[in-house]
């Protein structure tokens, strides 16, 4: 984290934990093929891109890609951990941009997850924006929630 | 190939209704890593003011992705559904899912597109118990990706 980014989250304590411009706290995530396996069983989707690197790379694909639900699920955690209970997250969409490689050499990808408090809503609620990124490019696009505030 | 318009607004029967399970509530956790108690634990989902525990957010993807498959392989909607990826994906949660719930899916054909070979079918799916409250409404982009050599791929 950078110093700005410091200077930042300390100016967003101060003013308020949950208003506008306070910043999340991040989390990174390490992917690995045994993840995507435990995620296949757990949500019931068995595409063969999500495990089967020869699969992957005869339709067209680099490698083994996470599951776009598994990415999107764990970025979640960084909206659930910040507010606490999971239920406050009233709407949350994510637009799958590009895939995160999961190389099978005993490192796998890493999952980066900042976010950001953009707009004070209705009802005690607010619209958080999160920026996934994995090898350094953006693979979720227009990342955004509906929290209710504790 | 262009899909047939008037899917548009079509809702397909309601699915056999899904009953929520603790165990599986928990093993959705583990698998997406998440340690938080309001997944396993009744008293820390009761300290928040839950019944009992609760779901994870993204947790009805796993009705509402075999509810969406009665639409992906129909038949007469001829989507090509071994070129078909996720696109976006929305959750709209009236309140978290718990075990015992009994959940019906209906999915609508909200909305079909076409865009440089690509087909791109918005569905909405609604889930509910069988008693008929609304819990969360699901809404994903699917995009058939055009056929290699047809258009220029994005």
């Amino acid at each position: 984290m950078t110093d700005v980014t410091d200077t930042q989250a300390g100016a967003a304590a101060a003013a308020g934990r949950f208003a506008v411009g306070a910043v999340l706290p991040a989390g990174g995530f390490p992917i690995t093929r045994k993840d995507l396996v435990r995620y296949a069983g757990a949500s019931g989707d068995f595409n063969d891109i999500h495990w089967n690197g020869r699969f992957a790379v005869e339709v067209g694909l680099p490698d083994v890609i996470a599951h776009g639900m598994y990415t999107m699920a764990v970025a979640g955690r960084v909206l659930t951990d910040w507010v606490g209970d999971p239920a406050a997250v009233e709407e949350y969409f994510v637009r799958f941009s590009k895939p995160v490689l999961v190389p099978d050499d005993g490192v796998g990808a890493l999952l980066e997850v900042t976010g950001k408090v953009t707009k004070a809503l209705d009802a005690g609620r607010v619209q958080v924006d999160l920026t996934v990124l994995s090898a350094g490019q953006k693979v979720l696009g227009k990342a955004t929630a509906v929290v209710r505030l504790p | 190939m262009a899909l047939d318009q008037s899917f548009v607004g079509r809702t397909y029967p309601p699915t056999p209704a899904y009953e929520v399970g603790r165990e599986k509530i928990r093993e959705f956790a583990d698998a997406i890593g998440d340690a938080n108690p309001v997944y396993r634990d009744p008293a820390a989902a009761k300290a928040l003011g839950h019944p009992d525990v609760v779901a994870p957010p993204t947790f009805p993807i796993v009705i509402s992705m075999p509810a969406a498959d009665q639409v992906v392989y129909d038949p007469a909607l001829g989507l090509d559904w071994a070129r078909v990826v996720h696109g976006d994906q929305r959750f709209t949660h009236e309140r978290p899912m718990r075990p015992g719930d009994r959940v019906v899916a209906v999915v609508t054909v909200d909305s079909i597109k076409s865009f440089a070979g690509n087909d791109m079918i918005t569905l909405v799916t609604a889930m509910s118990t069988m008693e008929g409250e609304l819990i969360t409404t699901a809404r994903a982009l699917l995009v058939a990706r055009a056929e290699a050599g047809s258009e220029e791929q994005a």
